[in-house]
């Protein structure tokens, strides 16, 4: 596949520095980003909505506190995209499903007003798997979105339209989020940095729940450093979110070129198989870092592959019941019925796509009386076992290395009749979001197909600084074609 | 024929009165014009998150500590199921794992009911059908107020150590005045602070196994309980005795015709499908908590009551019951008027006497009764004992003291309450033997009965100014004379 290279934003830092500056204005990075928005909006269906006319105005505001003397902060006049699941005063906010059709949120999500407080402007809500439940963006009831790398294939997913919106180059950053890879999929099918914090470290108030135990926002960028940076802009305790940890939002820059010397790597092989190009970017990767001082082992983790099945029974379950207040009776979608039960049904649905059905089916089974103890009640001791396995790896390893995804990008349609093959698709990707862990996505090599193929660094609770260290590290290895952004 | 016993178990649901909801900062309040205090979290809204209030937390424990539980560390689950007065189709309540647990609850009559569990929950918002006589299957449509979705409750389990509908109302009775007492609610039954769900069943007498209960829903007042319970116990007694089998089903009191329903099955074929809520974290009672719970809440109910019948039986042969309270005792501490009573005796009034006043005339206006100042009320009684003041005239004088306030001597004076000089109430009493020789005889011949009637002769004749202490001092000494 041949991708030509995009115009580039420069970092989010150089962008920040210029609109401080006064060297360049918010309005014009804005008028780039739109720009490009404008051109290929069309071949890839990044978007549900842009929000031009909100953009240009947070723009102006930028601008005009500059003007002022002020500083709008540090992602100032960075344009920046969200996934269409967290919420955003007055704008439409769809969870791409039917059932939220003509929903205006009251209220911001924190990362949301966090993003505007720095400064930085929104041109947009993404496109996703329905509800986040997905590996590809078709589920989406507004249609898929497409990989700039190869429009014939999907993006990943389900924070699909965020990744490909920074993978061709629309905007400089956006925001996903991630349940069991729903960040690091689409990052390293997109060829993009991805990252998923540990839980509590962003606040989820604000983001439309799927799995409420497992769901974390965070960013997609074209570098490490960007990433670290938009995290540690989002981060930090938030009074309206109970499970948002007590403490500051974790410095990951000012360590971020410390380098690998000393740490010790483990490159976990029950997810590596012979033949397997995103194994092999794995080994590759691992003798990078021992080139740069990192002391590299192999170890079996066996326990974290009962992640996948005590995953697809928690996420369900948890998305059944976060999933029943959609029933006609307050806010969106709402299909008549003759009574109250029968107006529900219909609402639901007519309003749900398939996937949502399967999956608070399952959770609904998982959680019934007699089956209670047989799938929820033992997918959380699997949990519990995978969390044990992570412990005991991490007295040895400061950080581990998976593939981030079994294959690359996958042609549209290719597994979307067969639930379980999608679902492989999060098989290294759920094991840290069980545990709560932080985990990323860096580009690291192309395929022979000239598809990207993503690296995926796992480190402990609250090991942030640690785990983006190793990945600058990564990226100054990689492959510099593997990396967006790129022209379709 | 089999006799029965009755087994009652209750659930009672406390509306606490915090300022805010449980999850957010919306008011709690009653009353208010419809969906005025929601905001995103108590509507449910997409991606709003649940954050406890502390001062629920810290009422919820100030009631276990009452009822003698155990605090422990406890978590939220979510009970799901769909209803248009659920905001998110599931409410957050504690469920194997309550917050208190294993506590007892003294009646009155010294016997004492266990409360297995006292946990915290969310209440729904208010559905009110229209047309259709009020239910839902019939309603042309219906209307949803979200305010009181969000208001932080405490269910309270009992055990089913209750054995008739009295001991069930006197349950409630204690359980409320307790409630009150701790602060933690306003206890107002009819805009249901307060609501009463019963769990009855019958057995044979002497049996120990539990019959089949019923869970009788919809009882609005005391009377409605008493009367529900009443009717229940008999229909399935008559069940049993007509060889029929009670089936264990949820019955709706209809206060219309003092009977119990059978609500559909359909509401009762729920599965809740229960699991850890995970937008909260466990619930820690640590030590602020903790004296956070205990700080302002005085002796409870019982305890008040054992006070102030040992204060009574120390200085009078007064009867008592069981545990030492008499139903003037139970008034006055019920109506918080028993530090009243506690200050005039320390005054140097008589308990006694102190008590019935305030169980009989200053229970007329509890209100103004407790800010009387134990001193001013310990003389005005000084003044009765001492016979001043007739009963007649104290209780005057009382009235006015919670009216107006003041001085009693000076109020007494004011009323022409000038005491009755002996020679006038010598002529009087002599007038009334002079015109009842024959009672006068029978007195005089050791008939001690008929004192009472002579000495309502005198209080009739001077119009209950005269003072019965003297009135019968004179009697007697007349007799010996």
């Amino acid at each position: 596949m041949s991708a030509s290279p995009a115009p580039e934003f420069g970092s989010l830092a150089e962008i920040a520095a210029s609109v401080r500056t006064g060297a360049t204005s918010a309005r014009a990075i804005l008028a780039q980003s739109l720009d490009r928005v404008r051109e290929l909006e069309g071949d890839l269906h990044c978007f549900n909505e842009v929000t031009i006319e909100h953009a240009e105005a947070d723009a102006d505001a930028v601008d005009r506190m500059v003007r002022s003397g002020r500083d709008p902060g540090p992602l100032a006049g960075v344009p920046v995209a969200l996934k269409d699941n967290l919420c955003t005063e007055g704008i439409p906010t769809t969870c791409s499903s039917k059932i939220l059709a003509g929903w205006l949120p009251p209220y911001d999500a924190t990362v949301v007003s966090r993003l505007r407080e720095a400064g930085a402007v929104a041109v947009g809500k993404t496109n996703l798997d329905e509800f986040a439940m997905g590996s590809s963006t078709e589920n989406s009831a507004f249609g898929p979105t497409k990989n700039p790398w190869d429009t014939g294939r999907v993006p990943g997913g389900s924070s699909g339209g965020s990744a490909a919106a920074v993978a061709s180059g629309m905007v400089p950053l956006s925001f996903g989020s991630d349940t069991g890879g729903s960040i690091r999929q689409p990052a390293a099918l997109c060829g993009i940095v991805g990252v998923k914090p540990t839980y509590g470290v962003v606040s989820r108030y604000g983001l439309i729940a799927f799995a409420s135990s497992l769901d974390q926002i965070g960013p997609f960028t074209t570098t490490v450093a960007d990433a670290a940076l938009a995290l540690e802009v989002i981060a930090g305790h938030d009074p309206m979110d109970s499970t948002s940890l007590d403490r500051p939002a974790p410095d990951m820059l000012s360590t971020l070129t410390d380098g690998v010397s000393g740490l010790r790597v483990g490159i976990v092989d029950d997810f590596l198989t012979d033949g397997s190009e995103s194994s092999d970017a794995v080994v590759l990767a691992a003798a990078a870092l021992a080139l740069a001082g990192a002391k590299v082992d192999h170890v079996k983790i066996p326990d974290l592959l009962l992640g996948l099945p005590a995953y697809y029974l928690i996420a369900p379950a948890e998305a059944s019941s976060n999933l029943s207040r959609y029933d006609g009776v307050r806010y969106g979608l709402r299909v008549d019925g003759p009574d109250t039960e029968t107006m529900n049904s219909r609402t639901r649905g007519q309003g749900f796509g398939p996937e949502v059905k399967r999956r608070i089916m399952m959770g609904t089974y998982a959680l019934s009386a007699g089956y209670y103890d047989a799938y929820y009640g033992q997918a959380q001791k699997a949990r519990t076992l995978v969390i044990r396995a992570f412990d005991a790896a991490y007295k040895n390893f400061d950080v581990l290395l998976t593939p981030t995804t079994p294959t690359v990008a996958f042609p549209f349609g290719s597994k979307v009749d067969d639930p379980i093959e999608m679902y492989m698709c999060d098989l290294c990707s759920i094991p840290s979001s069980l545990a709560g862990h932080p985990a990323v996505s860096v580009p690291f090599a192309l395929s022979s197909e000239g598809l990207p193929i993503g690296v995926q660094v796992l480190a402990p609770a609250l090991g942030e600084a640690v785990m983006m260290r190793v990945a600058a590290s990564l990226e100054t290895a990689a492959a510099r074609e593997a990396r967006g952004p790129v022209t379709p | 024929m089999t006799e029965y016993e009755t087994v009652v178990g209750l659930e009672v649901h406390c509306e606490l009165s915090t300022a805010t909801k449980l999850f957010c900062g919306c008011r709690n309040a009653f009353g208010d014009e419809p969906n005025t205090n929601i905001c995103p979290v108590c509507l449910g809204l997409p991606g709003s998150l649940p954050v406890i209030n502390r001062r629920a937390v810290e009422l919820a424990l100030r009631i276990g500590r009452a009822l003698n539980c155990s605090a422990r560390r406890s978590i939220f689950h979510r009970k799901n199921y769909f209803y248009p007065d659920m905001p998110k189709d599931y409410q957050i309540s504690q469920y194997d794992e309550p917050i208190n647990v294993d506590g007892w609850l003294e009646l009155p009559d010294g016997s004492r009911v266990g409360v297995e569990r006292a946990h915290m929950e969310e209440d729904t918002g208010k559905t009110t059908h229209v047309g259709g006589g009020g239910r839902i299957h019939e309603a042309g449509y219906s209307l949803v107020d979200y305010n009181r979705a969000g208001v932080p409750l405490v269910e309270i389990v009992s055990r089913p150590d209750i054995r008739s509908a009295g001991q069930a109302k006197a349950y409630v009775d204690e359980l409320r005045s307790i409630l009150v007492a701790t602060g933690a609610s306003d206890g107002r039954m009819e805009e249901g602070s307060l609501r009463v769900d019963a769990n009855v069943s019958v057995r044979p007498m002497g049996s120990v196994e539990f019959g089949t209960r019923c869970e009788v829903k919809n009882l609005n007042s005391l009377r409605s309980l008493e009367r529900a319970i009443e009717y229940e116990v008999e229909r399935q007694i008559a069940l049993i005795e007509a060889g029929e089998r009670v089936a264990q089903e949820t019955r709706h009191f209809d206060e219309g015709d003092n009977s119990t329903h059978s609500m559909r099955s359909k509401e009762e074929a729920n599965d809740y499908r229960y699991f850890p809520e995970p937008d909260l974290t466990p619930l820690v009672p640590d030590a602020g908590l903790l004296a956070a719970a205990a700080e302002g809440v005085g002796p409870m109910p019982a305890e008040r009551r054992h006070r102030l019948s040992e204060l009574i039986s120390s200085s009078s042969e007064l009867a008592t019951r069981r545990d030492g309270s008499t139903d003037q005792v139970v008034t006055v501490v019920d109506l918080g008027l028993d530090e009243l009573v506690h200050g005039a005796v320390v005054a140097g009034a008589d308990p006694r006497l102190a008590l019935a006043r305030a169980a009989n005339e200053a229970a007329a206006n509890p209100e103004a009764a407790r800010q009387l100042a134990p001193k001013v009320f310990a003389d005005l009684l000084k003044m009765e004992a001492s016979g001043q003041l007739s009963a007649t005239q104290s209780k005057e004088v009382l009235a006015q003291l919670m009216d107006k306030g003041g001085d009693p001597a000076k109020i007494a004076k004011r009323l022409g309450y000038e005491q009755m000089d002996s020679s006038a109430l010598g002529a009087m009493v002599d007038d009334v033997i002079a015109a009842h020789p024959q009672e006068w005889q029978r007195y005089r011949d050791g008939d001690d009965k008929v004192a009472q009637f002579l000495s309502g002769q005198v209080m009739k004749a001077s119009r209950g100014q005269a003072n019965g202490k003297l009135v019968a001092e004179a009697f007697a000494s007349r007799r010996e004379s």
